[in-house]
């Protein structure tokens, strides 16, 4: 198979069927009333992984780092961090830290006391304290901060602290709650890089909830995608991206065009699909019956707008243009086949100049080649 | 005209201060430098601004020192003072154990149910406060439910003898005053960040001692509150030592009252009050201090 992306990764612990995970999930369901709030939840984190939990509102993406922490007990599963079970271990005698989506910063203690407060707790030497909250503080840049109260530092600057005080216990996971949602963008963007050169550099395992794609995909080793208290799929932001495993995931993380229709015929790594727009023709490694429902999943930027119909081998359906909208770096256009439906295409500018001009509702040729996409049922 | 506006905002509540609360002090106080005498009103010398400049600096010569000194020569006004101080510290004390694990319930009730909370809380301001404290000597009495609750269970034999005893003034204070605690601690409460709790658990705290060194330190605020709200009213109280207390208790408030309607004599009266005063502006000050570090933190 090709690989996906364009980014070679050395570190795949997860593809080691021998490799001890640091974190083993096993069938955790948790109820609160009627509500199944994470529902028979299987997953192992690697250590040194940094690990994303991606989801909406409720997906459960938070309770299960809840239940990682301590705060809530599962109904049934186990939760076994290196090699120990956690059931009934209560979140003051957890070897990992959270830091939370509020912070959750001691409004009556100064920086350097919240960084020290793990600390004093575990009875560490008043010298080694120091010691241990200096470097914490010059590990965010917050040295000259350390006399200051939460309330007269910026957000970003809060995190921070958040961060310095949940490392400081040298936990064997950190989990993080949403870490970057209270900040602006700008910020948010040159954090993100922030964190992954931390956990990287301290070697740490972190497993981070989020509602942002966008942020799961810059800074996670993996992505589980959860929706309904269940994981949908766990894999590299690259396999998410181009090998979404349904059209929930594939249409959680980016945007999708969805060519429906039934198998025609399915052989040799090639299924057509015959839909109301025309036939299309997928690579597709499983061999189908035909008659079935399927649809060909295909990201815009894969799709190619041309005047002119596309050469032999490629897949081609006409339309018209119904919006356009030039970006600067990318156009994106908007094109509605025959049957109505409307396929996004986005075509980046590399020349300064075009060799073909596109105004709306012009007769246009989508083009995109069998390995495009994927097929997902329907 | 926003400038006039604006001033007229300020000057209301200022005017209003002075006329009921700054005026009719300055009367007080000037009445503690005055001698009593047998006439309508019952001290002299009483100012006429009829009488001109020359008159009125006349007047003022004749106001007097005495009272004061009359104060620190009779033992009964400082240990009247000592005790009403006193009795208000330990029912400050006793309202603080009852009311902090009452409004730590109450904030950690569900969301759905603590209005109704907050309203049980209020419910006795609906009946007059002279009933309520009337009703508790019905409670209290040699015959009264208390006693005869108590011998029915068996607990006594005798009645006890709770009314006219300190005891009876201070379970008087501490029922009347408990709202005042209640409230501004469940205020406190209330609006914590339960994942400040959770926070200190995830670094190493157990419950007990998350509450100790977070939820306790932040609820400060709520507990100086709620304590001066209760101590300031408790050490000039009249009407629960006088319907509740024996011969034995000693309040200002009661020896206040003595003077200045059994024995008529308003000028040591005023001088028992502005002492008071003197006394109450050290908790007052505090107070306020704490109110303006609590606004100035944001929280």
């Amino acid at each position: 198979m090709k690989s996906l992306g364009n980014i070679r990764r050395s570190f795949s612990p997860w593809s080691d069927p021998d490799a001890r995970p640091m974190i083993a999930i096993r069938n955790v369901t948790k109820r609160f009333g009627e509500f199944t709030a994470v529902d028979d939840l299987s997953v192992d984190i690697h250590a040194r992984e940094f690990f994303a939990l991606l989801g909406a509102s409720g997906c459960g993406k938070s309770t299960l780092l809840r239940m990682l922490a301590g705060f809530e007990a599962p109904n049934s599963g186990t939760i076994v961090l290196d090699g120990v079970d956690l059931a009934g271990i209560p979140p003051h005698r957890r070897p990992l830290n959270m830091m939370f989506q509020s912070y959750a910063l001691f409004p009556h203690m100064s920086v350097a006391d919240n960084v020290a407060f793990g600390l004093k707790q575990e009875k560490m030497a008043k010298g080694a304290i120091a010691e241990r909250v200096g470097q914490m503080l010059k590990l965010v840049k917050l040295d000259r901060f350390a006399g200051r109260k939460p309330h007269q530092l910026s957000g970003g600057q809060r995190q921070r602290v958040a961060l310095a005080r949940a490392l400081a216990k040298q936990p064997k996971v950190l989990l993080l709650d949403e870490p970057l949602g209270a900040l602006d963008k700008k910020l948010r963007e040159e954090t993100q890089f922030e964190l992954t050169d931390l956990q990287y550099d301290l070697g740490l395992t972190f497993v981070v909830v989020t509602h942002d794609q966008e942020e799961a995909m810059t800074m996670a080793d993996r992505i589980a995608v959860m929706d309904a208290g269940r994981i949908c799929q766990v894999a590299t932001p690259a396999e998410v991206y181009e090998a979404p495993n349904s059209k929930f995931v594939a249409d959680f993380i980016g945007s999708i065009n969805l060519f429906d229709g039934e198998v025609a015929s399915s052989q040799a790594n090639r299924t057509v699909i015959a839909g109301p727009d025309g036939s299309v023709v997928a690579e597709d490694p499983i061999e189908r019956s035909p008659g079935t429902s399927l649809c060909f999943a295909v990201r815009p930027e894969k799709i190619a707008v041309s005047h002119e119909p596309p050469a032999e081998g490629t897949n081609g359906i006409a339309g018209e243009v119904w919006d356009l909208a030039y970006l600067g770096d990318m156009t994106i256009f908007h094109v509605k086949l025959a049957s109505g439906t409307v396929i996004k295409a986005s075509m980046v500018n590399a020349a300064r100049s075009s060799r073909e001009v596109f105004t709306y509702h012009d007769r246009v040729w989508l083009s995109f080649s069998p390995d495009a996409g994927v097929v997902l049922e329907r | 005209m926003g400038a006039a506006r604006k001033w007229l905002v300020i000057a209301v509540p200022y005017l209003w201060l002075l006329v009921f609360f700054l005026v009719p002090f300055f009367i007080v106080f000037k009445i503690s430098f005055s001698t009593t005498a047998l006439s309508i009103p019952p001290y002299t010398p009483v100012f006429e601004f009829t009488e001109g400049v020359a008159g009125l600096v006349d007047k003022a010569r004749q106001l007097t020192l005495d009272n004061y000194l009359w104060l620190t020569q009779d033992p009964l006004y400082l240990r009247s003072y000592l005790s009403s101080v006193w009795i208000a510290f330990v029912s400050t004390l006793l309202t603080l154990l009852i009311g902090y694990p009452l409004a730590y319930g109450m904030a950690r009730a569900s969301r759905s149910l603590r209005p109704l909370l907050v309203m049980l809380v209020i419910l006795p301001f609906w009946t007059s406060f002279l009933i309520r404290v009337y009703a508790w000597i019905g409670i209290l009495r040699r015959e009264g439910l208390l006693n005869q609750l108590l011998t029915w269970l068996g607990v006594i034999d005798a009645p006890l003898t709770i009314i006219n005893t300190n005891t009876a003034v201070y379970i008087g204070i501490v029922y009347s005053y408990l709202p005042f605690m209640v409230l501004p601690l469940y205020a406190a409460l209330e609006r914590m960040d339960e994942s400040l709790i959770e926070a200190a658990q995830d670094l190493g705290c157990t419950r007990l001692q998350a509450f100790w060194k977070i939820t306790f330190p932040l609820s400060l605020p709520g507990v100086v509150a709620g304590s001066m709200l209760v101590f300031i009213p408790a050490v000039g109280e009249f009407v629960i030592p006088d319907l509740l207390g024996g011969s034995e208790t000693l309040m200002i408030g009661k020896t206040l009252w003595v003077e200045f309607f059994s024995n008529r004599d308003w000028p040591v009266a005023s001088a028992v009050a502005s002492i008071l005063l003197l006394i109450l502006v050290v908790p007052i000050v505090l107070f306020q201090h704490q109110q303006s570090r609590q606004s100035e933190d944001g929280r």
